[in-house]
């Protein structure tokens, strides 16, 4: 069992319960929380994500989470890993639902729909396998051939230097995984890709351990 | 690269795992949470659970038994029956599911779908449309609930349920149900171009050959199926290994992936060789320690 207190944050949304169960699968404390003291005294905050970026953000502001969750992750520069939707909401802005504002933390991130050039639909749901472009970056456990689940409808685009790893899907690039400091963020669902996902989730926390240590 | 879906669809009656034939009768499987657990590791793609007396006695689906059964389930799980609201979806969520499973909620109360989809995004909320064909040998779709068909035609309540927002659509052959006969091809191709989000087909899938049949003849590209994967052992490894050694573009990501096993012409695996058999005795393999 290890030390890591991971706090899940409760904005309403998401299938919160599968990413908890993924981390204590793994052998970390886990809370489900959105008071200021609990994120607080948590090691390493996960953003989870299944909805859409104007619920989200609605969500995050009426709980205050956009300034108790600013305080520490760019002030005291706590590590963040969005998931999803909750990768998305890091950027500037999403055009889901006309046009909303995100919390502004990646330079430069617009969240923009998916349009694949061959007739594929969307959502771009499934197993994808990954350009993985940083593989210190949480991916040091991974096979280069793994797949990873992605549900989603829009997708984030940001500079290059953040950009840890893409995917391919109709013809398009897409963005699947950013890095911005401690600021992490996955398009894809690593609570709910089998061994590759979780092997991802041990490598960030792991990472994050070396540097508490 | 973007791979094709092999889904495990679970049916749940009396909170108890069952085979469906013909919608009618219901054979006993087992527990829910052996049946997640095995089918995960058997690296299954996704997994659908569906309670089928949930709406027809007028409750939710059992939260804890749900909560309890997904600890094992590391691939996207998806559950139905009994979803009448907004507040049962965010249980659900809360709960272990991925996303959710809607049949009759499309029906009875459209606009609590939309309230749904605008809560969640459409990527949340999978349509199930159950689809017959009828003895004048035209499709139409079944409304379970009041075991009638209803008077809408297929491509349209297609296009009704895309309209209030659905991320996919599962196309259930009611006629196929449980009877191994193979997935209804020209079910497939006749509704596959009204589909603006993905499809996923299901209903009479006996073996992998089924699978292949639908990924050769149809432009659908995820197969769903219940019965026949709990039957047979790694039925879900064993499946996958042939599509992928037919060049069906699936993800092989399982510790027993039996790509290079013989198997039989009802697509099951062979006994290997004795000599073999003797090696592995001797042969250590360790579980893979994340």
């Amino acid at each position: 069992m290890s030390r890591l207190k991971i706090a899940i944050v409760d904005y309403d949304l998401g299938n919160t319960y599968s990413v908890k169960n993924a981390l204590q699968y793994l052998g970390y404390k886990v809370d489900i929380c959105s008071c200021q003291k609990k994120i607080e005294k948590s090691d390493f905050i996960i953003l989870p994500g299944v909805g859409s970026f104007k619920r989200a953000m609605e969500s995050i502001q009426r709980k205050n989470l956009d300034k108790i969750l600013g305080e520490l992750v760019i002030v005291k520069k706590k590590p963040i890993l969005g998931i999803c939707v909750g990768m998305q909401v890091l950027g500037d802005f999403s055009e889901e639902d006309g046009y909303c504002e995100g919390l502004g933390w990646i330079n430069g991130a617009k969240v923009k729909k998916i349009d694949p050039i061959d007739d594929l639909t969307t959502p771009h749901v499934g197993w994808n396998s990954l350009n993985i472009k940083n593989a210190s970056i949480g991916f040091s456990k991974i096979d280069a051939s793994s797949h990873f689940y992605f549900d989603h409808s829009y997708a984030m685009n940001c500079q290059n230097s953040n950009v840890t790893s893409t995917s391919e899907y109709g013809g398009t690039k897409i963005t699947a995984s950013i890095q911005q400091e401690n600021i992490f963020g996955v398009q894809f669902h690593p609570e709910k890709s089998q061994n590759a996902g979780l092997k991802l989730l041990r490598g960030l926390l792991e990472r994050t351990e070396v540097l508490n240590a | 690269m973007h791979r094709n879906r092999v889904i495990a669809t679970v049916i749940l009656k009396n909170n108890i795992v069952v085979q469906s034939i013909g919608f009618a009768k219901y054979l006993p499987v087992g527990n829910l949470k052996i049946a997640l657990e095995f089918l995960t590791l058997w690296g299954v793609d996704e997994i659908v659970v569906v309670d089928i007396d949930a709406s027809k006695s007028m409750r939710s689906i059992c939260y804890d038994l749900i909560k309890e059964s997904a600890r094992k389930c590391f691939v996207p799980l998806t559950v139905g029956g009994g979803i009448n609201c907004l507040n049962d979806a965010k249980k659900l969520g809360q709960s272990g599911a991925d996303k959710i499973l809607l049949n009759n909620l499309l029906i009875q109360n459209p606009e609590e779908v939309k309230n749904i989809v605008r809560y969640f995004g459409k990527q949340f909320v999978i349509a199930s449309i159950d689809v017959l064909l009828n003895d004048s040998g035209e499709y139409c779709v079944y409304d379970y609930f009041n075991k009638k068909p209803l008077k809408t035609s297929v491509e349209s309540h297609m296009n009704f349920v895309q309209q209030l927002g659905v991320g996919e659509m599962i196309l259930n052959a009611v006629h196929r149900d449980g009877t191994y006969s193979g997935y209804d091809i020209s079910l497939y191709n006749k509704f596959e171009p009204f589909a603006t989000v993905p499809l996923i087909a299901q209903g009479g899938a006996k073996n992998a050959n089924s699978m292949l049949e639908l990924f050769e003849k149809t432009k659908v590209k995820s197969a769903a199926a219940a019965n026949y994967f709990h039957f047979t052992e790694h039925s879900v490894n064993v499946t996958k290994s042939i599509l992928h050694n037919k060049n069906k573009n699936v993800r092989i990501e399982s510790a027993a992936d039996y790509l290079g096993a013989k198997i039989d012409s009802n697509m099951r695996l062979n006994k290997l060789e004795d000599d073999v058999l003797e090696k592995l005795l001797f042969e250590k393999i360790e579980i893979e320690k994340i």
